[in-house]
């Protein structure tokens, strides 16, 4: 698993986490448990955490209906509060700034800390790797260094191979 | 497809088998009686169940049901699916635990595989992709963990499971996500109940954000003083860590069960030998049993167990008729197709055959003053 980030304010281990859409800016706020910088000091951002979550719940019932949709299976959240239930996989992404406060009220926290299987670990690893190396190329040919761009591109085929292959199958 | 009515019964076999929940390896114990962890899995880039169409659903089933039989834990197992099942043997299976009603309630495009031993099953396209099930007769958390772990893990080696580094297992419904475990113990509570202690366990237990349930989950009654105890988030804290904090609750709920029980032997207990006694003669004896008032009696004989007024060895057979008792379990042994007014009939008729060699209550355990 990732090192989970530190508190905006201490160097303590955050536990307390949000992800918040501000004039089109992605926020992400960290603070550790009982922070004393949680409550009533403004956070370096600007927005207090009271602010901030009062703004989040104005985003989850209002402006997002309609215009929020899942790009990989068309589900929008007016869908979830017929349903009950989510579209795909992806909405977790996709709808991540609707279904985010409402994971803060039903668990006891906001990050996975148990069973992480080994094998999508080293998919991850792989996933990164490929990002990764995808970067160092596109850089080897902006210089034009052809060599280093071939050994890239021997690497990445051989890192693409070992991936995973998921069948992509929506409707 | 018209089915002949008892002709080609598929789970005919589950029935005959020995099962985890009729014919557990360990005598049963006092209060707790069974111990279920399910894990909800997803697989990567398809729709969820619910949201998926008829040939996304089906492709899932066929490749979940291949992979699914091929574990080592499956070989001999059941392989069913939903829609060539009658409303009869999904009953059967909703009984036994090894099906939710809201599997039963799908059609084409949903399955199950169950273990010959029945203490595992995993369902297919219910409310999530994959619903692995381990279930044991008893207090057994470490090795059930130990085994539905393992269980994942294979899977996860042929499967492409839907996983986030932030989120863990991703799942349909935002309240399963993260671990997507769900660790529940099957607890006998006749002394809470009688004590009318209930309501204020069921609140204690919910500000622990655990839940409460009756015997067949949401909504069901409580008949049998049956309660499930569950934990009810999965974000934020490991799979060990949630077991545990749901082991201190059941051990709290536990302890205030057999507080309540002496209670009663100390201040009421003709009061309670009489409801045993009764609940004994009627089942003995009686020739009209609905399913509520079975669960009822049989549930006292399971406290009369408890108090030592019969062997403990009469506990195993409480817990197997508690599930042989239930309506589809009558009616699948009927043979024929009865009404409800039949099959209150076949179960007094089943219940007196059971307990006619029943040894005779021994009274003095409850040392009346
Ligand atoms: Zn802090
Ligand atoms: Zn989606």
């Amino acid at each position: 698993m990732a090192k989970p980030p530190d508190c905006s304010h201490c160097q303590k281990p955050a536990t307390i986490h949000l992800t918040q859409i501000i004039n089109n800016q992605i926020k992400k706020l960290d603070f550790c448990e009982n922070c004393p910088h949680q409550k009533g000091v403004t956070d370096p951002t600007g927005f207090s955490l009271a602010q901030l979550l009062a703004q989040n719940d104005l985003s989850a019932s209002t402006g997002a209906d309609g215009s929020l949709t899942c790009s990989a299976c068309g589900f929008s959240p007016s869908d979830f509060k017929r349903l009950g239930r989510l579209g795909c996989p992806e909405c977790y992404e996709s709808l991540g700034d609707f279904i985010s406060p409402m994971l803060e009220k039903m668990h006891r926290g906001t990050h996975h800390t148990g069973k992480c299987p080994d094998e999508l670990l080293a998919r991850i690893q792989i996933t990164r790797r490929i990002e990764a190396i995808e970067k160092a190329l596109r850089e080897a040919i902006e210089e034009e260094a052809y060599e280093e761009a071939a050994r890239l591109r021997d690497e990445l085929k051989a890192l693409q191979n070992t991936q995973v292959s998921g069948n992509v199958n929506y409707g | 497809m018209p089915r002949t009515f008892y002709a080609n019964m598929q789970i005919q076999p589950l029935i005959d088998g020995r099962s985890e929940l009729t014919h557990a390896a360990e005598p049963p114990q006092e209060v707790i009686i069974s111990t279920r962890v399910r894990l909800a899995r997803n697989l990567q880039g398809h729709a969820f169940p619910g949201w998926a169409k008829a040939a996304q659903r089906r492709a899932v089933l066929s490749e979940c049901e291949e992979t699914i039989a091929g574990l080592a834990q499956m070989q001999k197992g059941a392989v069913l699916e939903i829609e060539n099942l009658s409303d009869l043997e999904k009953q059967v299976l909703v009984e036994r635990h090894l099906i939710s009603r809201e599997l039963s309630a799908h059609g084409a495009g949903s399955g199950v595989v169950v273990s010959p031993d029945q203490s595992t099953s995993i369902m297919i396209n219910e409310e999530d992709h994959l619903r692995i099930q381990v279930l044991r007769s008893g207090y057994h958390f470490n090795d059930i963990w130990n085994a539905i772990d393992a269980i994942d893990s294979s899977l996860e080696s042929s499967l492409n499971y839907a996983f986030s580094e932030n989120l863990g297992y991703l799942t349909a419904c935002p309240t399963n996500v993260g671990t997507g475990l769900r660790a529940s113990v099957m607890m006998h509570l006749p002394g809470l109940v009688l004590a009318n202690q209930m309501e204020k366990v069921v609140r204690a237990v919910n500000q622990l954000g655990m839940v409460v349930r009756g015997l067949f989950g949401e909504g069901s009654d409580a008949s049998g003083s049956l309660f499930q105890i569950s934990n009810q988030q999965t974000l934020g804290e490991s799979e060990q860590d949630i077991i545990r904090r749901l082991g201190i609750v059941i051990e709290t709920i536990k302890e205030q069960e057999i507080n309540a029980r002496l209670r009663l032997i100390e201040n009421e207990p003709e009061k309670l030998a009489d409801k045993i006694g009764r609940a004994y003669g009627i089942l003995q004896h009686g020739h009209v049993l609905s399913s509520s008032e079975a669960m009822n009696f049989l549930s006292l004989i399971r406290l009369a167990v408890d108090c030592g007024l019969l062997p403990v060895e009469q506990r195993a057979q409480v817990d197997r008729l508690f599930l042989e008792c239930q309506p589809g379990h009558i009616q699948f042994a009927a043979k024929e197709n009865i009404d409800s007014d039949g099959r209150d009939t076949a179960r007094a008729r089943m219940l007196r055959k059971e307990t006619g060699d029943m040894p005779s209550l021994n009274f003095d355990k409850l040392a009346f003053s």
